[in-house]
């Protein structure tokens, strides 16, 4: 075994890269719970299929482009099908381990974007999208800020994807709406969620993983993985406690719905400041995030915008708050490297924001050429009989809650058989 | 009086809905239900299994309605309802032999002619 790989940090980093992949199908069900019934499988499929889609566009090339030594704006080919990268030591863990857990953030960063256009996408192009994307868009981002590119460089904080994964995801999933169009019984019915308890399930096992997300982003089993482990346990809490005080001055309710946001959104706010602030910074940063994302919530439903399950607001809002906050909060006796404005490094949050306005500039267009390019060949969204009945039945032959009342079985030879065991041959 | 029975796509329910209230028709019962009219059977596959399924979720609406009423009530449903595609459903009128309100043993006609409850608006905020 390579001498600079440490037992410590390969165990803390093979636990998070499982807490990551499982942050996909629990994003999945906190997904499909707010969808109608109909939708189920599909919302459901939306964040699995990018597990194989994403999965091995990631070892195939994207982890290449993303983490490979190449330019400034994109790695080179050298890890390309998962080449030269091996059991010797990426820091303190083997490499092969590293990209491994890289693709985790790949996949859930595509399968982000999905809560913009469920109910109404095309499952097809929806595969196609989520693999050119992970390649096009994230990887070279994710080059930018961790894979030693201009971001890098430039001095960018972002512990664990605020602007990778969180503005990146939801940046795309607005960009993809003005493709996709709005849900045919948008802004005239009312759609209401079909299962609030899997939405909190999925926002648990969504916390569960972001463990493995922010304390993994460490990369090793030491200081830094502890605070940013205790900070995603704090801003969330703070989150969830303002925003059920916003909850009970509005309606004198404090919604479930609303307590699964606002976990979602105080875990994306300290994403990007996770190893870099106090303990009581990130309780004050996820309080503070809770109101920006409430109030743009609240706006996003009055307007035409049919972001279905606010991927905006909490993803790309949160991001932002999140990655402006970690240039003020930051703090050299936590994280042992830079001050934020607050600590007397002001220069932190302007260039907290070129990161942010790169982030959203790079994600803007090139989801808008891919889309583009898409659209030119194959028609995105689901005719209005295919929404009409559903989209598990109509994308997926299958259904969520089948009763099985009126359903025949087709024998594997063709035909079919009545409970006298007499034989029909089917025309 | 008649009693208007309505099957219906479940994804034009609220179109119905709205289309009845539009045309001032009050009262109704809803039930989830499934059946068949002639559309073409869909084929649903669970790992090895495959089937063929007859049943289409439907919505049936139960209206009772004094004669007059019948006309607008058929419309309305007739308009929002309708796809142009097979499976859209049917309206069944039928005759009715006794009406009663239960809460008020009123019989017949006025049983089925809505009574505009008079309420404060403080106090329907407070039914919510």
């Amino acid at each position: 075994m390579d001498p600079k790989i440490n037992p410590a940090d390969t165990t803390w980093m093979l636990v998070s890269t499982a807490l990551v992949l499982m942050m996909t199908p629990a994003l999945g069900f906190f997904y499909a719970g707010m969808v109608r019934s109909k939708n189920t499988l599909n919302t459901l499929m939306m964040s699995f299929a990018p597990l194989a889609f994403v999965g091995l566009a990631w070892a195939f090339l994207g982890y290449s482009l993303a983490y490979a030594p190449g330019g400034r704006l994109i790695g080179g080919l050298r890890f390309a099908l998962l080449d030269n990268v091996g059991l010797t030591a990426q820091g303190s863990i083997p490499h092969i381990l590293f990209a491994a857990y890289q693709g985790t953030f790949a996949i859930i960063t595509a399968a982000l974007i999905s809560g913009a256009i469920v109910e109404r996408m095309r499952f097809g192009p929806y595969l196609a999208f989520v693999t050119l994307w992970s390649i096009l868009v994230y990887a070279p981002l994710a080059h930018w800020v961790w894979g030693g590119g201009w971001l890098a460089s430039l001095g960018a904080l972002d512990f664990a994807g605020g602007t990778v994964v969180h503005i990146n995801a939801a940046v795309a999933a607005l960009v993809i709406v003005l493709f996709v169009g709005a849900r045919k019984d948008y802004g005239h019915q009312a759609i209401i969620p079909q299962n609030v308890p899997f939405t909190l399930l999925g926002t648990g096992l969504l916390w569960l993983g972001w463990f493995g997300f922010n304390a993994g982003s460490a990369l090793a089993a030491n200081t830094s993985a502890a605070l940013a482990f205790v900070n995603t346990m704090l801003a969330p809490m703070g989150t969830l406690f303002v925003w059920t005080i916003l909850d009970l001055r509005r309606n004198n309710k404090a919604t479930a719905v609303g307590a699964a946001t606002a976990i979602v959104v105080g875990l994306v706010a300290v994403t990007p400041a996770a190893g870099f602030v106090s303990p009581l910074s990130a309780i004050i940063l996820g309080c503070i995030a809770a109101v920006p994302s409430y109030y743009a919530l609240l706006f996003r439903a009055r307007t035409r915008l049919d972001d279905s399950l606010d991927v905006l607001s909490a993803h790309g809002v949160g991001g932002i708050v999140g990655a402006l906050l970690t240039g003020i909060l930051a703090e050299k006796k936590w994280n042992g490297a830079v001050n934020g404005a607050l600590f007397g490094n002001p220069k932190q949050l302007g260039i907290q924001m070129v990161a942010v306005i790169a982030t959203i500039a790079f994600s803007a267009v090139m989801t808008f050429a891919i889309l583009k390019a898409m659209t030119l060949v194959v028609g995105v969204r689901a005719s209005v009989r295919e929404q009409g009945i559903g989209l598990d039945i109509s994308q997926h032959g299958e259904e969520a809650y089948s009763r099985g009342e009126g359903a025949i079985l087709i024998l594997p030879e063709g035909g079919t058989v009545d409970e006298a065991g007499a034989r029909y041959r089917t025309a | 009086m008649k009693l208007v029975l309505a099957i219906v796509r479940p994804e034009k329910v609220n179109a119905v809905l709205e289309a009845l209230y539009r045309a001032e028709v009050q009262g109704l019962t809803m039930s989830h239900v499934s059946g068949h009219g002639g559309e073409i059977e869909r084929i649903e596959t669970y790992r090895g299994t495959t089937l063929k399924v007859e049943m289409n979720d439907k919505v049936r609406l139960e209206i009772g309605v004094s004669d007059h009423f019948v006309e607008p009530t058929v419309r309305a449903i007739l308009g929002a309802a309708s796809t142009g595609e097979v499976g859209d459903g049917k309206i069944f009128v039928l005759p009715v032999e006794k009406v009663y309100r239960i809460r008020t043993g009123e019989e017949d006609e006025a049983a089925v002619t809505p009574v505009a409850v008079k309420k404060e608006p403080a106090e329907e905020v407070a039914a919510y």
